[in-house]
């Protein structure tokens, strides 16, 4: 059924739509919304589940990670310092190789206070283990929800993802949503039946004591995990397309990339403004793609050589900072290009921190200018778009 | 041979890593006796999480998971959410945390826990300070005690400060069941875990457990200093049930020197501290006796 609805609500539906079985959530703007309809879901009993109201994000983590342990199918929903309280338990979810399903609404980090979209709390979790997905709409959003299930409960992938929607300009917009039927969502997605689990009257320990001869194997064990979750992404979208008729490109989606000389790579919702300049600027016969970096973790490795090898110029737009580094996003796909034989010019552009609109404009003159620099070098290799006090005028 | 009302069936193993003398073994023991097999432990960062032994090895023979320090209270709301979630009705959840980990990083998550009305019993084995990182203070230190973060010295310093009332704390949620019990009383500690496992809500079980490492004491006294806190009442054992306070043991009000003495970490006191120590003790007795009100 197609109804408009805002991405909050998307992410709602499909946690509805996988019938997720323990909820245990705690308020924070921009994500209330999310936990509201889903203590109505609830209350109505149209999900069958227990919704436990914590004190904290860390306690909502915490709860999640006890009952998925005990064998249940957990949902939770977060965004910014929510998320970043849940630093430590983020790292026990994954390690403990729990399948935890969670919707991150991607806000700035105080101070100064800011309700408004940058992916600094998401980047930040980069390292806890978990799968990251940034999302483009609203229907994707609600799609990689119920895809995130499938691929993270399969057996030999066992780890808990994160579904990334930017704070506002997702959360809070409207948009038409295919909701699918509850039917078809459960052929697709069967019920979590993990291999161990906590048995009443049975002596197992979950998370003991390890001594330095046994801990590195868990982690090398974790790193295959991820490994095996590149393929199943791949994997569980084409399964999902034959279903639902929707795909969104596996780890890095590539839109008009086959042609293009100058490739601009970025994630999340800015990914369909810069589609539209691609068209534009296409209209105009420049040789231009878009590459959105869908999962962040695993990260499209692969993919992106592939790409790099046919471009000359590639500019990273990072909605996040990593302080004495650059932007996250431009820091690893260098990395992952570094192994090409040809290698394109490289340019990272910082834009759009605390909800700032990254326009049309900002997004064409980035691309103009990483087109210049790829024809006579890089004289700042990273470069702050639009702030005020610098020279250089972006909008 | 004596016959006891405590049950015969051990829930643990041996091969527990606990010091010798360790009381918390002795509360972990106990507790199960009067809880049973169907029974599901969280353990968050204590000994506890220690002595266990290292994977794969597991001296319990119910099911542990183990948390995060200050994740207990939340821990065992998510059990009992997933064993209610999949219709699994007779198992008893346990949080069973130190008293670093309940009264000071883990309060939050127990407090949510207590006014969520949890199904959950929520043991705190009290050894006083941080004993399995070394014997730093916490919140339940006494008065009083040595640690390695309230070093004597020479300014004859020590934890200047009293020790939390955690069960006022947790009397204060509304609760329907919290008590005291001592690894010295075992037959009162089971017949109280058996009664906590019965009633339906929020449980609170306060445990003292001697520490011989961190009390700067002799191992082979465990159980009589853990019995002298109980008669010099500087632990009274007692149940407050549905707001109904009884005190379980009245104790001789045997000086509490003689409970002091015994351990290294009050041997710095003078006389006038160890009296206001007593003075501060029976004052709390007094309060105990007038809350309990005249004996049905």
């Amino acid at each position: 059924m197609r109804m408009v609805m805002t991405g909050n609500y998307a992410s709602a539906y499909g946690a509805k739509l996988s019938r997720a079985e323990v909820i245990a959530a705690y308020p924070i703007t921009p994500q209330t919304s999310i936990v509201e309809k889903l203590a109505e879901f609830v209350s109505s009993g149209e999900l069958k589940a227990q919704y436990i109201p914590v004190e904290s994000e860390h306690s909502a983590m915490a709860a999640c990670i006890a009952a998925e342990t005990a064998g249940a199918r957990t949902y939770t929903a977060t965004s910014s310092h929510g998320l970043t309280l849940m630093h430590e338990v983020l790292m026990w979810a994954s390690g403990a190789r729990l399948p935890i399903v969670m919707t991150n609404v991607s806000r700035a980090m105080a101070p100064p206070w800011s309700v408004w979209v940058d992916n600094m709390d998401s980047i930040a979790q980069r390292d806890t283990g978990w799968l990251q997905f940034f999302c483009q709409n609203n229907q994707e959003v609600l799609d990689t929800i119920i895809m995130a299930y499938k691929i993270c409960e399969s057996r030999r992938v066992m780890l808990p993802a994160m579904i990334i929607e930017d704070a506002f300009i997702l959360s809070h917009t409207s948009e038409p949503v295919d909701v699918p039927d509850q039917e078809v969502v459960d052929r697709f997605l069967p019920p979590y039946a993990p291999e161990l689990k906590i048995e009443v009257g049975k002596a197992m320990g979950f998370g003991s004591l390890v001594k330095p001869d046994q801990y590195m194997e868990f982690r090398y064990k974790d790193m295959l995990a991820m490994k095996e979750a590149a393929e199943r992404v791949k994997a569980v979208e084409k399964e999902f397309k034959q279903v639902f008729g929707r795909e969104y490109g596996g780890l890095l989606e590539k839109y008009m990339c086959d042609d293009a000389e100058t490739v601009l790579i970025t994630a999340g919702s800015v990914a369909a403004t810069a589609k539209d300049v691609v068209d534009a600027m296409r209209a105009r016969g420049a040789r231009v793609g878009l590459a959105r970096i869908r999962a962040f973790r695993p990260f499209p490795h692969e993919e992106l050589r592939a790409l790099a090898s046919k471009v000359v110029g590639i500019a990273v737009l990072d909605r996040s900072y990593t302080f004495g580094a650059a932007g996250a996003m431009f820091t690893e796909v260098k990395a992952s290009v570094y192994s090409c034989h040809k290698r394109p010019v490289m340019k990272n552009y910082i834009a759009g921190l605390g909800g700032r609109d990254i326009t049309t404009k900002i997004i064409s003159n980035i691309m103009d200018d990483m087109a210049v620099a790829a024809k006579r070098g890089v004289e700042d290799e990273v470069e702050w778009v639009d702030v005020a006090g610098l020279p250089r005028r972006w909008r | 041979m004596v016959k006891t009302t405590i049950p015969e069936e051990e829930f643990t193993y041996p091969g527990s890593t606990g010091c010798p003398g360790c009381g918390a073994n002795l509360v972990m023991r106990y507790l199960l006796k009067g809880l049973g097999g169907r029974t599901v432990v969280s353990i968050p960062a204590c000994c506890w999480a220690v002595m266990p032994g290292y994977w794969p090895s597991n001296c319990l023979k119910v099911p542990l998971l183990y948390t995060a320090f200050e994740a207990t209270g939340a821990a065992i709301s998510g059990l009992r959410a997933a064993f209610d979630v999949k219709g699994v009705e007779d198992v008893t959840i346990v949080g069973f945390a130190g008293d670093g980990g309940t009264v000071d990083i883990g309060l939050q998550a127990m407090s949510g826990a207590a006014e969520r009305r949890t199904d959950a019993i929520y043991v705190m084995y009290d050894n006083e300070a941080y004993m399995n990182t070394g014997i730093q203070r916490s919140g339940s230190t006494p008065y009083g005690a040595w640690t390695t973060t309230t070093p004597v010295g020479p300014k004859h310093e020590f934890k200047k400060e009293p020790k939390k009332d955690i069960m006022a704390i947790m009397e204060a949620h509304g609760i329907p069941y919290a008590a005291t019990v001592s690894v010295a009383h075992p037959e009162d500690f089971v017949k109280k875990a058996a009664k906590a496992k019965k009633i339906k809500g929020f449980r609170f079980i306060h445990a003292l457990s001697p520490c011989p490492p961190g009390w700067r004491m002799n191992p082979t006294q465990t159980i009589e200093v853990a019995r002298l806190a109980v008669e010099t009442h500087y632990f009274p054992l007692y149940e407050i049930e549905e707001g109904k306070l009884r005190i379980t043991r009245k104790g001789k009000g045997t000086p509490v020197s003689e409970f002091l003495k015994l351990q290294g970490r009050f041997s710095h006191l003078t006389e006038a501290e160890v009296d206001s120590i007593q003075k501060t003790i029976d004052e709390a007795w007094k309060r105990l006796l007038d809350r309990e009100g005249p004996e049905a």
